[in-house]
């Protein structure tokens, strides 16, 4: 089969399931629309997979297929393409939306099929999906953007996608809103890089940019960069602009593990490993995204040990681990970065649905103080969540310890890197531990709390399925990036596959120096430690001592109360920005609208309307008078014409 | 010497002065009169000033063109007054009067 076939099948699949399921979206029946959908991104998956051996079969030097369908803008020197460009990184990208975004699918079919509108659902997922790969895909910034805005479209649909909910349509507002701003920013860089470079190619920007690194705040390069990292803060929540991802929650689970863990929010840390070649010569901007990236994942950890809501906690989770994938590429780390995203795809996507599926058997409940001993009533979803568990507190060899050893080393010993980025991770690491165990404690272990009126069950098969798969990835995810001083003692000499394989198309950072053994050992001791120890405190306070957690939130007083209302954040944001424009606004309508522009306007309407007031007595509707005129005016012309003679 | 030619030889003068105070008289009737009826008298009059005015300039400069158009003004003025007639008799219908100050509903 032929490249642009291929691409033009894994694309467009999704947009046909969309098409299809969109026409037909008030008939109710799970099985066959679900089944539509799942079929179109099975087909995506199988061409994923034909691209990716067609990759594996190219030498390494020209590794990467490019094909051009047609010329989309043509404007002076601006010219796109409507190109698509699968190489290393993309090639991994599209594996897993299709990959794990299948899986959500068939989860969805059982997951939804009570509900209503589930064609329409189904139609949003599939055009999700078309939507990212146009982002994963696209060859220059400005195709990648085209898809940067579908999936935000889409994430919008789906979080208000009950939408007769006040709170669930104001939630989807809010993360349409807060994207905004940073696709504005994004916007901004584009036309930076545009100016300073000519061009918005991908491949062609990482070619162009400056050589040697750029120290001055305004280069063109620092500049573009920060203004593309402030959209990816947008999209891939990030201080500031991560309050929308919590508020996301209120869609349907799955959504939450596709488009709200999984995939879409990492497209920002997708962006910047495409652009690496750019980034790096920026290190201003990379100092910033590492600190960004390191604070966002300790504060976001830290409200995730208070949440009492399910999914509140694995959003905060995800808002923590995508800062810990910031703060890889903001060290320079490029493949740490894609490497996380990855395994954190597995082993988050696997979480979101194992909560849905404890949502589902518990009837809509999501508060975990409700919960508990649920280990009896869902075996296999206890097990499979126990392997994300296991996975993203890093403890060996689940797939989470190898990435996120990776992103601790890769922040020590990284010339970017700082032992306080290091240790922000660490902390990171030990909180992410604690309320994950914590989750696990009161959900699954321990005593039932669970009310009388409701009877767990394990889920179907089709939703234990995804379960089941995610589950065997979220093990063995881990295994394509050993790193070396574990290969080393390894039977087999495993190699770091991923690295190796990402190895081309990423710049290294300057000045990398070969790392200690005995450092990386020694951190890596400190950090699974670290994690075990957080996890066994969390598992006496949760299991054993029950008062604990009370006596200490007391102790804490309003520390805990500042944490638990996550830092009044919202609060500050409506309180410092959105109170003070929208009284700034109400002021300007007032003033120059109502007062100003509209007074104007009614002015030159009366002095028109005063005007013909004098003037439509003329025409009164008298017919002699009428003659007169024309008389009179006879008259007139023609004394002019004979005292003129 | 008093020359007394402008009373005993009828010319062209006399005839335009006949057309024209009949052609006044006629569009005085138009402007004043009230009577829908009386104005299209008037305005009947008003085509025949035109029409002295024709034969008048045919005569005397020996042309047939003029004896032409006034053919032509009288079978228009014949159709004229048809249609005028006509709205006379719908105006009648109406308001019961040929009163053309009830006809006025077109004013701005």
């Amino acid at each position: 089969m032929n490249n642009e076939l291929l691409i033009g099948l894994l694309i467009l699949c999704p947009l046909v399931g969309f098409i299809i399921n969109g026409v037909r979206y008030n008939r109710p029946n799970a099985y066959l629309s679900g089944g539509i959908a799942s079929t179109a991104i099975g087909i995506s998956f199988v061409c994923s997979i034909l691209l990716f051996i067609e990759l594996l079969n190219l030498p390494v030097e020209t590794r990467q297929i490019h094909v051009r369908f047609f010329e989309w803008i043509t404007v002076d020197t601006l010219r796109i393409s409507a190109g698509f460009l699968v190489d290393q990184i993309s090639a991994v990208m599209i594996l897993i939306i299709t990959g794990v975004g299948l899986l959500i699918h068939l989860f969805s079919i059982e997951y939804m099929h009570h509900d209503k509108g589930v064609t329409k659902y189904f139609s949003y997922l599939n055009l999700f999906v078309f939507n990212m790969l146009i982002l994963v895909l696209g060859d220059s910034l400005l195709t990648m953007f085209v898809g940067w805005e579908g999936v935000g479209l889409c994430s919008y649909l789906l979080i208000g996608y009950w939408f007769t909910d006040d709170q669930k349509a104001a939630a989807g507002m809010k993360a349409f809103i807060t994207n905004r701003i940073g696709d504005a920013a994004f916007i901004l860089g584009m036309f930076v890089l545009f100016f300073s470079f000519g061009t918005l190619d991908l491949q062609e920007l990482n070619a162009l940019a400056p050589a040697v690194a750029e120290t001055s705040w305004m280069g063109a390069a620092t500049l573009g960069t920060l203004f593309l990292f402030i959209g990816a803060t947008g999209k891939s929540a990030q201080i500031p602009l991560y309050v929308w991802l919590p508020d996301a929650m209120a869609g349907p689970t799955p959504v939450s593990a596709l488009i709200h863990a999984a995939t879409m929010v990492t497209a920002g840390v997708y962006m910047i490993c495409r652009l690496n070649g750019l980034f790096i010569s920026a290190p201003n901007t990379m100092m910033i995204i590492a600190t960004i990236g390191g604070l966002t994942a300790v504060i976001a950890a830290s409200i995730g040990i208070t949440q009492w809501d399910i999914k509140k906690i694995l959003a905060y989770s995800t808002v923590s681990q995508l800062g810990y994938m910031f703060l890889a590429v903001g060290v320079g780390a490029f493949g740490a970065g894609m490497f996380h995203l990855m395994t954190h795809a597995f082993f988050k996507a696997l979480m979101f649905l194992g909560s849905g599926s404890v949502i589902h058997a518990m009837h809509e409940e999501q508060d975990i103080r409700k919960m508990g001993g649920l280990r009896k009533y869902m075996p296999i979803t206890h097990i499979t969540f126990l392997f994300g568990w296991l996975a993203i507190i890093g403890i060996p060899p689940f797939a989470g310890f190898f990435s996120k050893d990776e992103i601790l080393w890769m922040s020590f010993h990284s010339p970017l890197g700082h032992p306080v980025l290091w240790a922000m991770g660490a902390l990171g690491a030990a909180m992410t531990a604690f309320y994950m165990t914590r989750l696990m404690c009161l959900t699954f272990w321990g005593k039932s709390r669970v009310p009388a009126s409701v009877h767990p069950h394990e889920s179907p098969w089709l939703m234990t399925l995804p379960l089941i798969v995610l589950g065997i990835l979220s093990i063995i995810g881990g295994w394509v990036g050993i790193p070396h001083v574990i290969g080393a003692v390894l039977p087999g000499h495993p190699e770091n596959v991923l690295g190796n394989w990402l190895g081309p198309v990423m710049k290294a950072i300057p000045g990398i120096t070969e790392g200690d053994p005995e450092t990386e050992w020694l951190l890596m001791g400190v950090s699974v430690a670290i994690a075990t120890i957080s996890a066994i405190i969390a598992y006496q306070f949760y299991v054993r001592k029950t008062e604990m957690p009370g006596k200490v939130a007391k102790a804490l007083g309003p520390v805990h109360t500042a944490v638990y209302n996550k830092y009044y954040v919202d609060e500050f944001y409506f309180a410092g920005i959105i109170n003070p424009i929208v009284e700034i606004s109400k002021n300007i309508w007032y003033y120059i609208d109502v007062n100003f522009i509209d007074k104007c306007t009614y002015w030159i309407s009366d002095l028109v309307k005063s005007a013909g007031g004098i003037v439509r007595n003329l025409q009164n509707g008298n017919l002699q008078q009428y003659a007169m005129y024309v008389a009179v005016g006879i008259v007139v012309i023609l004394s002019y014409l004979i005292t003129r003679i | 010497m008093l020359n007394t030619d402008f009373l005993t030889i009828i010319g062209l003068d006399h005839y335009l002065i006949l057309s024209s105070i009949l052609f006044s008289l006629g569009m005085i009737g138009v402007l004043m009169r009230r009577n829908v009826i009386v104005m299209l008298m008037s305005i009947e009059l008003m085509l025949n000033a035109v029409n002295i005015t024709f034969i008048a300039f045919s005569k005397f400069t020996a042309n047939v063109d003029g004896h032409i158009l006034v053919f032509f003004v009288m079978t228009i003025a014949a159709a004229e007054a048809a249609v005028g007639l006509a709205l006379a008799v719908t105006i009648f219908k109406r308001f019961r009067e040929v009163n053309i100050r009830f006809f006025e509903h077109l004013k701005g």
